[in-house]
């Protein structure tokens, strides 16, 4: 683990303080917990996302993914279905599709920039040609979002999301797979030669990236109720700032789970306390922007004063 | 890991401590029209620097002045539903009493905004309605009852050309639904003996392109030689006549108007055709009036909020300095009549 995911855990801290002394209403804890369901979908994305950056990739299509899952499983599934079903479905068509990008990457050769980029325009496509203007029901576990851990204020999905985080960082951190990532993301030419399976783990990063994007259509759709094709705009970006923010390095080879997470988080609540004091949405994107070129930038400093082995993921 | 966990925990700490002592302020839902406090209004329009949703906000403005009210516009950062679902739910915990709203979807803010109004929140869409959705708001105030254009415009052809006269239609794309109900509305409204020396010649498309429909307009004077008017029910299309008729010099008094001239009349935002009316090359058009919009909006969501008035098909209410405005079916409120915009006002208007 890097200390550069530190960065981010000390900015969140700054701007919970800050959004205190903005607004007296923003450090409400059900309110925080409620509004942090609004970025399961974004941590899902990022979780993912962290798995195929540190391998030296970029996973464009992740939101297309998202909403083409949705609306397929919209599409098919009935209200009586069981919820397992749904969500293995989700989990499958989205690892399929994140199949494909891996595909396109390993076996057609084009840079995933370019691969994703292309199926970020189809998948969305799929699901506008398919649905047209019009929405389609989500069919089971509607309103996920409002269902709370016991009598506590802790709404589910944040939880499930930290859980699915947890178990992510666990693999990539420590296991075998999680080496070979980091391995590959440093060098794959080198990782070739001395016997790693390269295809095999890009395969597997992209795949990973688009289960997590079949995942988030479940939180998604459970929260609106109804799914369209226009849904999550702009939400691989929100899930590629937080992988980068957290410290994983853009080029590949070191990364961090817990910084992805912290880095959303930081995000979460820097929108959240914006929007609760009344700052227009203009001046939020503007801010949010600063504080990103902030967290890179710290973050680069304190890993040009230690210079530690860079391969360390 | 272990400076991680230390930073998580302080955070924790300044979480715990402020969420602790708080609950003096914390935002309970207020009674509706509750006693002496100002009504908050907060709109959240579709999309951030949209000149329309300004006027919209202007309209707010001015009735919340006359209501000692408070309004501020709180656009998405991104023109979707999921963005103003975000949106919404700040608005709520900042302190809210009337949302005003343009919707991005029909279907995707239920669940947000009746968590608004069990917090004593009243919520009226503007210019786009929850369709198929209408219990999950309070009331909706829409640009204009559609079924009005038709018989309008017609109206306006009348008194530019003395009801008499060859006119063509400059429409949209073929398929465009709003134009192709006004239009079968004015072909409607010809059927009526008054206008019987009225004589739709043709109806073109433009497809709401400049290119497009400056060429169909400059076929269209060639073709019809005796073309006294044209009808445009859409700003680009309107744009672009006034642009062939201001080079032709065909404009009524322009140097090649060979009598009367061609008149043109249509729908169009007063930005598009400002120069053309200056210029005298259009004398008068159209349009519903945001500001209107949002002055209806403000007026009815705080008589709502205060239960002075119930969204009931038939029920009425009065908006000072507007008339009195019926409620149609499903709580919804029409504008009122087409706005004219000409040279004694298009430069009151900038959208």
């Amino acid at each position: 683990m890097s200390r550069r995911d530190l960065v981010p855990v000390g900015l969140l801290a700054i701007v919970l303080f800050v959004g205190s002394r903005l607004s007296a209403r923003f450090l409400d804890a059900p309110y925080l917990l409620d509004t942090l369901n609004l970025y399961v979908e974004a941590g899902l994305l990022a979780t993912g996302m962290t798995f195929v950056i540190v391998c030296g990739e970029i996973d464009l299509s992740v939101a297309s993914t998202t909403v083409l899952v949705a609306c397929v499983v919209s599409k098919f599934l009935g209200p009586e279905t069981n919820p397992v079903v749904l969500v293995a479905m989700s989990v499958a068509i989205g690892s399929l599709l994140g199949l494909v990008n891996g595909a396109l990457v390993t076996i057609g050769r084009v840079p995933s920039f370019l691969a994703t980029l292309a199926t970020m325009a189809t998948y969305r496509g799929v699901a506008q040609a398919w649905l047209g203007p019009f929405s389609a029901k989500w069919p089971v576990m509607k309103g996920l979002d409002r269902a709370h851990l016991g009598n506590s204020p802790v709404p589910w999905p944040p939880v499930i999301w930290l859980l699915v985080a947890g178990a992510a960082g666990l693999v990539l951190h420590r296991t075998v797979f999680g080496r070979q990532v980091a391995a590959v993301g440093t060098n794959a030419i080198a990782s070739r030669f001395s016997g790693l399976p390269v295809e095999r783990t890009q395969l597997a990063v992209f795949a990973l990236s688009g289960a997590m994007a079949g995942l988030a259509a479940v939180f998604l759709g459970s929260r609106l109720g109804v799914v369209r094709h226009d849904l999550g705009r702009g939400l691989e970006l929100d899930a590629i700032t937080a992988v980068v923010v957290g410290g994983t390095s853009i080029l590949g080879g070191q990364g961090s789970m817990a910084g992805t997470v912290a880095a959303l988080l930081l995000v979460a609540a820097a929108k959240t306390a914006m929007g609760v004091a009344g700052v227009k949405p203009e001046v939020q994107v503007t801010v949010v922007g600063v504080l990103l070129v902030l967290a890179v930038l710290a973050g680069n400093m304190a890993g040009l004063a230690r210079r530690k082995a860079p391969t360390q993921a | 890991m272990l400076r991680t966990l230390i930073v998580a925990g302080a955070i924790v700490g300044i979480l715990a401590a402020g969420c602790g002592p708080a609950p003096a302020d914390k935002p309970t839902s207020e009674t509706p029209g509750g006693a002496g406090s100002k009504l908050r209004i907060v709109f959240v329009p579709k999309s951030a620097g949209n000149p329309y949703f300004a006027e919209v906000s202007k309209g707010l403005e001015k009735a919340a002045k006359e209501l000692g009210a408070t309004v501020e516009t709180q656009a998405p950062t991104t023109a979707d539903a999921t963005s103003q679902v975000t949106t919404i739910k700040d608005a709520v915990q900042r302190g809210c009493d009337l949302l005003v709203i343009s919707a991005n979807a029909p279907d995707t803010l239920n669940d947000v905004l009746d968590e608004a109004r069990k917090k004593g929140v009243t919520v009226v869409t503007v210019d786009s309605d929850i369709t198929g959705n209408e219990t999950h708001r309070d009331a909706s105030v829409l640009p204009v009852d559609q079924e009005k254009v038709g018989p309008a415009l017609v109206e306006s052809l009348a008194s530019l050309t003395g009801s008499e006269g060859e006119f063509a239609i400059l429409s949209a794309a073929t398929d465009a639904p709003n134009q192709n109900k006004w239009i079968a509305g004015m072909k409607e409204t010809l059927k009526n003996p008054k206008y019987s020396k009225l004589k739709l010649v043709d109806t073109v498309y433009g497809d709401d392109e400049m290119q497009k429909s400056t060429t169909e307009m400059e076929a269209l004077l060639t073709k019809y030689p005796n073309l006294r008017a044209v009808v445009s029910p859409t700003s680009v299309g309107m744009g672009a006549a006034a642009q062939v008729l201001e080079t032709s010099g065909r404009y009524p008094g322009g140097p090649k108007a060979n009598g009367t001239g061609i008149v043109l009349t249509g729908l169009a935002t007063p930005n598009q055709l400002k120069k053309a009316v200056e210029k005298g090359v259009v004398t008068k058009f159209h349009l519903w009036s945001p500001a209107e919009m949002g002055e209806i909006a403000a007026h009815l969501g705080s008589m709502l909020h205060s239960k002075k008035v119930t969204a009931d098909v038939g029920k009425t209410f009065d908006v000072p300095g507007m008339g009195t405005k019926t409620f149609v079916d499903k709580g919804v409120v029409y504008v009122g009549p087409l706005t004219t915009f000409d040279k004694s006002n298009i430069a009151n208007f900038d959208f």
